[in-house]
């Protein structure tokens, strides 16, 4: 272990009730944290109840790890859980290092006959509208106050993170996931998913590449309180491409930029890309849903086993394994 | 070009033509003057008295009309189900053109196939520049999910169709390439069967290519790569549709008749260990191929778009695992954007090696700088299109636009200049079209149609679908927007032998009914025979309640029961009560005689003409309508159009109960004639199996229900109900010739319930049931059900009649009630049974959502 690094374990559980039995159910899990230059998944286990009958494990059209699970046994209740531990380096700062941003702009503009390198073509695939992503001219005049003529590039995508953070409002009543993203700009209120997508926008409307992240961030509980088990949630932020310097990471929910707090499940160009769980059951009735998440750092781990030293917890297990919990 | 000059021409048809110099006309070189290519036809066309042309153009629209040969429109006033048009008149083209054209073609398919290998592959035209990213990334047919995919035989475009127009100079020019799932082959094959039956000796004598060869490349190509576990496995490939409402779904089942491939929707498909089957009447059945009509958006809730209930779950686990040929793969509509014209001379260059042999039209994609200045300097001579189909934006004529729609277009495309392309505007060539017995020109084009071959490259349908515009002048050609179309006829040097489809069949071909019938049809054939029946005994039920008011004499008396007839029939939404039956003179004096009378008409006009009154006659008219929509293609044309005229019944208001007793004849008569068609006409398979079998129990279960009203009656009104049940189940005129006088117990209860020989009678019902069920099981691999169905046949057996002979004959009464409440028991057990045992999997998946 570098001397920078740190660890974490996080627990990430999900509990699908439903109305009436199901007999067949499919899902599309992406809970494994993708190796990056510095970010390390060390162990990770899924486990589910029941058990599937069928599972496969493959990378999707953006790298990212996924597991595909096919439960034909009849049940009323679907439990995923996915535990990893997590080893986190810090980052370089080099804001101002950046390119002006128009030079990024006009580098990421086709021009007939020239190549694109592979960073650039990389690039490319989250340049343009996607699902939940709009390419508007008030995106891009929402976005020019951060970016007067000349601006590094993760200077302005910094300043506009900021400003997102100062004039929105988090709350998680104003939406849910089918908000458009202009309704967003006009009502200034949403949540890390709304905040991502807006910041998307409006990189992307200035004809910069930007992606969204999907992961977890270390919370911190209010002072001399304990930390509570599954207190955490899943959190959104997005990744601005950066010519020389590669993918950087802002999250516009807390106007910071992800260091040592921050675990990267995966990317796409939006949340439809990216969802941690997305599933299809073969049924009628209706379905509710729970989700806990605990990230914890690796000195906590006593939070979430209190009986076993975390070593051993993770000692020995292969990489994907599934139970039948049978609890 | 020299053509001869056609000295006699009686009609003066030819000379009339409106020629136009400045286009290009396919017949004619100059007034008057057929190009070579068309003088035979040309000269027979002279020569062909004016009625000869009038039949022939009354043959071609009462074929069409016959074959059900139809394209449904969205939003089209006339709604589904719009007559195809066809001009009587084919396009001829030269044999030697054609050589060109078809060469040009395949090598065009070649080009597509492997610009979308390397889009979902490598990826080199984007790294070199040759392909701007945002004509993939930004174009919402590139899909994410087929990235790394690897289909069989690297085919991605396993179909194609271009269409193409020619350009005053006569050159040809594609101006769409379809990529997705394109249509319009069996419209084309359609035509074809008319318009050579229209002109048959013309046909033979100008040895015209065949179109069969074409589709049995097709089969060939789909057997050579669809996946199989084992050298003998036989491919079974399946035509994947959206349903009846598609706009297309005439030639989906057309097609998928003619190549011999079951036609299914998402919801007939199930994916088992990354292995496609179909559910069929007789159990899970493999699919090594699907030939798509499903726009691959909806294909995969799972991974691609998520509100899709068309889809098949796991689909994509399927294809990514090599186990299912997809034609069209997921992801190939990507190319179906005229942004891309301008970028394939050199992207053929570099994939390919040669030069593009097609010019596509000049067009400017405003995605780059140059060629968006070009395209605001030109707008008059351009007309702008959405470089991405998702758009459904309509072409625009530069020329045509003003003032502030100019300036809003301008600004649109300024906005986002990436998602635009301009096209040169094309003079598209003419052809005659015959109308009010005149020819005229109409602007044409062609749609040509290309399939991968075994041995890799592609196999050009030797003809074409022609399209024309609908009116003159008009330069857009859309069978959305009301386009005609022609037959296209492509000579060939020597006869041609008259091939068939397919090789001759074997005894190993020899299929008996019901192995690959989708368990979707089965179901809806049994609920057609449910609600036929359902419809018919309830106008039976209706005409003689209403038939008892009209005649006004004893009217209270004869309705006696009928009403808790039509509550126990659901047609009633409540139960007779204090108002209805018993209460009627109490009542009277408030109320009125005239108003309840009045209301008691229009509550049972209500339950013939109200549609939206569940349990209607007319709502369960559109019920059996549904679900004959949904296996339209099990049912010949007849029965179609016996199928039609029940839909069209009950549409006009009904007002009074003359009106109504007259409709009620007409769905009677409608019934008869498609119960008719349903005996006579169909193949006996599984299939006509259900029908029957729904037919059967919804009789069981109506019987059970008729006859408990007069079962549970008083004594003293039992007697007046025989007549109305009698005509009800239909017996009244057996019953009225075996006994000469007014109906009584016995002998009524013995003729339906007890007679054998009484298609109206239970035990009929019951000993029918006995065996189509047993037929059933043996035919798709299952036990029987005797259990379900024995007991009441031995209840009926058993039963005493002379019990009813006796001065007191409620013990008969008490053994009569259990005997119906047992048929009614068996119909709802025998119906659960058969959904569960033949039909299971039809709930529709739901999608979970998470919000994050």
């Amino acid at each position: 272990m570098t001397p920078d690094a740190l660890r974490y374990l996080i627990r990430h559980d999900t509990r699908y009730r439903y109305d009436q039995a199901v007999g067949e159910s499919r899902q599309i899990v992406r809970l494994r944290p993708r190796e990056l230059p510095r970010q390390h998944c060390i162990a990770h286990r899924l486990e589910t109840d029941p058990a599937p009958r069928r599972s496969e494990s493959y990378n999707d059209g953006f790298g990212n790890p996924v597991c595909s699970l096919h439960f034909e046994r009849e049940h009323d209740v679907l439990f995923v859980r996915a535990e990893s531990l997590v080893e986190i380096m810090p980052p370089p700062r080099a804001l101002d290092e950046s390119p002006p941003w128009e030079t990024v702009r006009n580098k990421l503009a086709y021009c007939a006959g020239h190549p694109l390198d592979a960073a650039f073509l990389e690039a490319a695939g989250c340049l343009f509208e996607s699902r939940y992503v709009r390419v508007k001219h008030d995106f891009a005049e929402y976005a020019h106050a951060d970016f007067p003529p000349a601006t590094p590039l993760l200077v302005g995508a910094d300043r506009l993170m900021r400003r997102i953070h100062r004039e929105f409002t988090y709350d998680p009543e104003a939406t849910d996931i089918s908000t458009p993203v202009t309704e967003v700009l006009a009502s200034r209120r949403g949540v890390c998913q709304d905040f991502a997508h807006l910041m998307l926008s409006c990189l992307r409307s200035l004809g910069l590449a930007a992606r969204y992240v999907s992961g977890y961030i270390l919370t911190h509980p209010p002072a001399g309180k304990e930390r509570l088990v599954g207190a955490d949630a899943t959190h959104a932020w997005v990744s601005v491409f950066c010519p020389g310097q590669g993918w950087v990471d802002f999250d516009p929910t807390n106007a910071q930029m992800p260091a040592t707090e921050h675990v990267t499940l995966g990317w796409g160009r939006d949340f439809a890309d990216i969802s941690p769980l997305r599933g299809v059951i073969l049924g009628s009735g209706g379905h509710k849903m729970e989700i806990a998440v605990t990230m914890v750092r690796e000195t906590e781990s006593h939070i979430l086993y209190p009986e076993t030293p975390v070593v051993t917890a993770f000692q020995a297990i292969p990489t994907v394994t599934f139970h039948s919990m049978g609890y | 070009m020299g053509g001869r000059r056609i000295a006699a021409m009686p009609t003066g048809l030819l000379h009339d033509y409106p020629f136009h110099a400045s286009r290009y006309d396919e017949m004619f070189a100059a007034r008057g003057e057929a190009r070579p290519h068309w003088q035979a036809f040309v000269e027979r066309l002279a020569s062909f008295p004016e009625e000869s042309l009038l039949q022939r153009e009354k043959f071609v629209r009462d074929a069409i009309e016959a074959d059900g040969v139809s394209y449904n429109i969205y939003n089209d006033p006339q709604g589904q189900r719009r007559p195809w048009e066809l001009d009587m008149l084919p396009l001829i083209i030269d044999d030697a053109e054609w050589m060109n054209l078809s060469a040009a073609v395949a090598q065009r398919a070649r080009l597509l196939n492997a610009i979308l290998a390397d889009l979902y592959g490598p990826q080199h035209l984007l790294a070199e520049g040759l392909l701007p990213p945002a004509l993939v990334f930004g174009q919402p047919g590139f899909r994410w999910p087929a990235r790394g995919l690897h289909p069989p035989g690297d085919i991605w475009l396993f179909s194609y169709a271009v269409d193409l127009a020619r350009a005053p100079n006569g050159r040809w020019w594609a101006i769409a390439d379809r990529t997705q799932g394109p249509s319009g082959a069996g419209y084309a094959l359609q035509n074809r069967i008319i318009v050579s039956n229209a002109f048959p000796i013309a046909f033979r004598e100008l040895h015209i290519n065949r179109l069969a060869s074409y589709f049995r490349s097709m089969q060939e190509s789909f057997a050579r790569f669809a996946p199989a576990d084992r050298e003998d496995e036989a491919p079974l490939t399946v035509l994947l549709t959206p349903g009846p409402y598609n706009e297309t779904h005439f030639e989906h089942a057309f097609l998928a008749r003619y190549l011999g491939f079951p036609l299914v929707e998402g919801q007939d498909l199930t994916v088992r260990d990354n292995t496609v089957f179909l559910k069929t009447l007789s159990g899970l059945r493999r699919v090594h191929a699907i030939l798509r009509r499903l726009d691959d958006d909806y294909c995969d809730p799972l991974e691609l778009r998520t509100d899709s209930t068309l889809g098949i779950p796991g689909l994509l686990g399927a294809i990514r695992a090599g186990r299912v040929l997809m034609a069209n793969a997921i992801g190939s509509g990507v190319l179906e954007s005229g942004a891309l014209f301008g970028f394939l001379p050199a992207i053929c260059q570099r994939l390919l090696g040669e030069p593009l042999a097609m010019p596509s039209v000049a067009s400017w994609w405003c995605g780059e700088k140059p060629a968006l200045e070009y395209v605001l300097d030109h707008l008059d001579a351009l007309v702008i299109k959405p470089a991405f189909p998702s758009m459904r934006m309509n072409a625009v004529f530069g020329h045509l636009l003003h003032g502030e729609s100019r300036q809003k277009m301008i600004e649109r495309i300024l906005a986002q200049p990436h998602a635009y392309v301009a096209q040169e505007w094309v003079r598209l060539a003419q052809a005659p079209v015959w109308r009010h017995k005149r020819l005229l020109p109409r602007s044409v084009g062609i749609r040509v149609f290309s399939c991968a071959s075994s041995d890799g490259g592609y196999t050009v349908m030797p003809g074409a679908l022609g399209r024309v515009a609908p009116r003159s002048g008009m330069e857009v050609i859309s069978m959305q927007r009301g386009g005609l179309s022609k037959d296209t006829w492509i000579r060939a040097e020597n006869p041609v032998r008259t091939s068939l489809l397919k090789r001759r069949l074997g005894v190993v071909d020899l299929v008996s009914g019901g192995v690959d019938i989708p368990s979707r049809v089965g179901e809806n054939l049994f609920w057609l025979g449910r609600y036929t029946e359902r419809v018919e005994i309830g106008a039976r039920l209706l005409r003689a309640a209403m038939s008892r008011i009209a005649s006004s004499e004893d009217a209270e008396q004869g309705l006696a029961g009928l009403l808790t007839a039509l509550y126990r029939l659901g047609m009633f939404s409540d139960k007779p009560g204090a108002r209805g039956e018993q209460g009627k003179t109490s009542h009277a004096a408030t109320s009125g005689e005239v108003d309840e009378e009045t209301r008691l008409e229009r509550r049972l006009i209500a339950a013939l003409a109200d549609p939206g009154q569940p349990g209607s006659v007319a709502f369960n008219l559109r019920a059996l309508a549904f679900s004959a929509g949904q296996v339209r293609e099990r049912l010949s044309s007849d029965n179609w159009h016996a199928l039609y005229a029940l839909e069209q019944l009950l549409t006009a208001p009904v007002t009074g109960i003359d009106q109504a007793l007259s409709a009620i004849n007409h769905v009677m008569q409608s019934c008869i004639t498609f119960a008719g068609f349903a005996l006579d006409d169909m193949t006996r398979d599984a299939g006509w199996r259900f029908l029957i079998l729904g037919r059967l129990i919804e009789r069981l279960e109506g019987l059970a229900g008729l006859i408990s009203v007069p079962a549970h009656a008083d004594a003293d009104k039992r007697e007046q109900m025989l007549e109305w049940l009698l005509e009800a189940a239909d017996s009244i005129v057996t019953y009225r010739a075996r006994y000469r006088r007014m109906p009584e117990l016995l002998p009524a209860l013995h003729l339906i319930v007890f007679d054998p020989a009484n298609p109206h009678a239970i035990r009929y019902q019951v000993n029918m049931l006995h065996d189509y069920l047993a037929n059933a099981a043996r035919e798709l691999g299952h036990s029987h059900h005797s259990q379900m169905i024995d007991p009441l046949a031995r209840q009926l057996e058993d039963f005493d009649l002379a019990r009813f002979e006796d001065d007191d004959p409620s013990q008969a009464l008490i053994a009569l009630h259990a005997l119906l409440a047992a048929a009614a028991d068996a119909a709802q057990a025998l119906s659960d049974e058969v959904h569960r045992r033949y039909f299971t999997h039809t709930a529709n998946p739901t999608l979970l959502r998470r919000v994050a």
